[in-house]
């Protein structure tokens, strides 16, 4: 499979009065055509931002992306491209689900409207042919009584169905890539499912390579061929899915595992959150982001930043400890 | 008519009010909104009514963890709204610590709503976004009266911050200068800001990663036991639910189809709907997922405007029978605290 996006060292920082945020702190990895690649990590860790940055959408200023990062989109950088280009590739070839779907909803247009107009620019349509096809795409998602529904606005809606009209407006104009940031968190799990695997057909049979940041790992484990990890802006392990649900080598992936509540699990269990906060993202001295809060934390930790390794078969790690972990067969349950 | 064939006649009627023994905080009572439709611009005309919530009873013991679940736009965020006073029931009741809400002069109702307090579901549109976070916090508690010294009050939010993980140095900052995370968390804080005494919780915790997510339930939990809280936890992940909740009300088309005891709910669900659900939600562990079977539910979420007559449920529940579609099935006590509106299982 060819290589649809590159990332290659992203930074994004926001310049504030309390020091410069380095939100994305040189990140790369790549996804190929009809991929879907999970991305993963603590609030606040920097995966809105690196997707945002992807499309060019970091407010400017207090955001800045780093001169020398680049993203490589079919050959072509992104990140130089002149405003009308990415313009063109924004909601064209690539398509975006956002986290907060009344954010980026017009609330004094209509659904049917918000569909046809994106669809009659990038696909040159004709207001039937639109109208049709925003029809199609609303039950597509799930939506009854499409043609009813496209007259209403967005606050007739409930917020899962919201969320559902975002996703019919990402994929209104065939996207090659989808990213989606939280796409499901708002919906039912009936919905959820029907939705991912709307997802799942799409990237199938049509090459659809697809973005997925979300906090449910168990929405991971079903739908994402690979997974990144991120913490404090950086990636501290890649892997497939098997390979970071059942050998994780970097403590925060373990820690993160051991947090979830599992229905398969017996109930009333204390949680075991990863105790501690999130680094200060103005802050980031020397050493692993992750020390303060690692149970594996040594004095090289402090000393230096580990880099990211190949632990094996593909997958990446950014641990100098990650064999002790390897030898710890039991450490993910 | 399907008679019920286990549940004695005696059940029949009533409502799940008193599942279980101990004192109720909130009872809600027949609750029903329904919104009207309507179309035009210039001229408006009401086409229609939206059966938003269509008769909802339930009871929430002080201390306890109601569960709320189903489908998106079944009627969950809708009832929590009739709960908050934020929404004006069509009918029914909501009585709060005995007290009937509809009833309350306005002016007292003010002092009631301290002790009702609300984390929504997208913490972006409730947050103001031209409020620094230290302001949003400090308002209410100085309106209702909390806490009368500025400086207590400064103290009193940095103490509410770092219960919800955030810094203290976050008061200065803006929404859009946060995660949505972090925003979700500030919900938090600004609701427990005002000492409530019940929560609803609309998707609290959705949009929490997993380690914060945990941090939160556990904090949850902690507050509930400390300040003897009571929520009413509306949420689509069934995983949170399962463990923080004592007992779940299952909703569809906004009505609730079965309600029961946490462990019993999960452990032997018996609705046909509730059954679906359960199976959808995705476990996080790649090899267990693969062998798993999914059952996804066929058919369109019936619109509220029109829902299909008799059951609710019956276009897509596979063990519809002919009956199903002409009456409504009641909410019978299967077993002991176990409601379910199904004709088809006993
Ligand atoms: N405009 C801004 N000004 C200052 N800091 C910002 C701004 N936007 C984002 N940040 C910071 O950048 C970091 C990364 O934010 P981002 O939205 O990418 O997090 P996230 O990983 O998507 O978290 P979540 O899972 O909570 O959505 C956060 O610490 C956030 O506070
Ligand atoms: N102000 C309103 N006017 C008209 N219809 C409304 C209004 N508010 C809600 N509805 C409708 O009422 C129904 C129930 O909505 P509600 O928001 O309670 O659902 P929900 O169960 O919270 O869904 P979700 O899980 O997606 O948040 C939906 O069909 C919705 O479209
Ligand atoms: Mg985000
Ligand atoms: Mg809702």
């Amino acid at each position: 499979m060819s290589k649809l996006l590159e990332v290659q060292d992203l930074h994004t920082r926001f310049h504030t009065t309390e020091g410069v945020v380095r939100a994305v702190d040189g990140i790369s990895y790549d996804v190929s055509e009809g991929e879907t690649v999970a991305i993963v990590g603590e609030s606040g860790c920097g995966k809105s931002v690196g997707a945002m940055s992807i499309l060019r959408l970091i407010p400017k200023p207090p955001g800045e992306i780093v001169e020398g990062s680049r993203i490589l989109f079919a050959g072509e950088d992104l990140l130089s491209m002149d405003d009308d280009r990415i313009r063109h590739i924004r909601g064209g070839q690539i398509s975006m689900v956002f986290q907060e779907p009344m954010t980026s909803l017009n609330p004094v247009l209509t659904i049917g409207l918000q569909l046809t107009e994106t669809m009659m620019l990038h696909l040159g349509l004709d207001q039937a042919a639109a109208d049709r096809r925003a029809i199609e795409l609303l039950e597509m998602v799930g939506i009854g009584e499409a043609e009813r529904r496209l007259r209403q606005y967005p606050h007739h809606f409930s917020g899962g169905m919201r969320q559902r009209v975002m996703i019919a407006l990402a994929l209104s104009c065939r996207p090659r890539l989808i990213i989606a940031d939280e796409p499901t968190t708002a919906l039912d799990v009936t919905i959820q499912a029907q939705i991912l695997e709307l997802m799942r057909t799409l990237t199938h049979q049509m090459g659809v390579a697809l973005i997925i940041i979300t906090h449910n790992l168990g929405v991971v484990a079903r739908y994402a061929e690979r997974v990144i990890v991120m913490y404090a802006g950086k990636i501290v392990e890649t892997g497939t899915a098997e390979q970071i649900y059942h050998r994780p080598r970097h403590p925060y992936t373990i820690g993160l595992l051991k947090s979830v509540p599992r229905m398969d699990m017996a109930r009333g269990k204390r949680l075991q959150p990863i105790e501690g906060q999130p680094p200060d993202l103005t802050r980031l001295g020397e050493g692993c982001p992750y020390r303060p809060r690692c149970a594996w934390a040594e004095d090289r930790c402090e000393r230096s930043t580990p880099a990211l390794e190949n632990v094996g078969e593909g997958q990446i790690a950014a641990c100098f400890n990650h064999r002790a972990l390897a030898d710890k067969e039991s450490l993910a349950v | 008519m399907n008679a019920p064939t286990h549940a004695s006649t005696a059940f029949e009627h009533s409502p799940p009010h008193e599942p279980v023994a101990g004192e109720s905080l909130l009872e809600v009572r027949d609750l029903k909104k329904h919104f009207p439709v309507v179309e035009g611009v210039v001229f408006q005309r009401a086409v229609g009514q939206v059966k938003a919530v269509d008769g909802v009873s339930f009871s929430i013991r002080k201390g306890e963890t109601l569960g709320l679940v189903g489908e998106s736009g079944c009627g969950k965020t809708t009832t929590g709204r009739c709960v908050l006073q934020l929404e004006r029931p069509t009918s029914g009741e909501i009585v709060f610590d005995g007290v009937n809400l509809e009833e309350l002069p306005d002016q007292e109702l003010i002092a009631w709503r301290r002790k009702i307090q609300v984390i929504f579901q997208d913490p972006y549109s409730s947050l103001n976004p031209r409020m620094k976070i230290g302001t949003m916090l400090d308002e209410p508690m100085r309106i209702h009266g909390i806490e009368s010294n500025p400086s207590r009050r400064r103290r009193r939010i940095a103490e509410l911050l770092e219960i919800c993980g955030l810094p203290e140095k976050f008061a200065d900052r803006y929404p859009h200068e946060m995660s949505g995370g972090q925003r979700q968390r500030v919900g938090i804080a600004r609701a427990l800001s005002l000492n409530p005494e019940f929560i609803v919780c609309d998707e609290a915790v959705s949009a929490l990663d997993v380690s914060i997510q945990a941090q939160v339930i556990n904090l949850l939990e902690d507050l509930r036991h400390e300040f003897d809280l009571t929520y009413l936890f509306i949420a689509h992940d069934l995983s949170v639910v399962h463990h923080l909740c004592n007992r779940v009300a299952v909703m569809y088309l906004g009505k609730i189809v079965e309600l029961a005891d946490s462990k019993e709910l999960f452990g032997n669900p018996m609705h046909p709907y509730t059954k679906a659900l359960l199976s959808a939600v995705p476990i996080p562990d790649p090899v267990v997922e693969a062998k798993r079977a999914h059952q996804t539910l066929k058919g369109e979420v019936p619109s509220p405007m029109n829902p299909p007559p008799g059951c609710v449920f019956h276009p897509r529940c596979q063990l519809a029978v002919e009956g199903c579609s002409r009456s409504e099935p009641e909410l019978r006590e299967l077993r002991p605290g176990h409601w379910v509106a199904c004709t088809q299982v006993s």
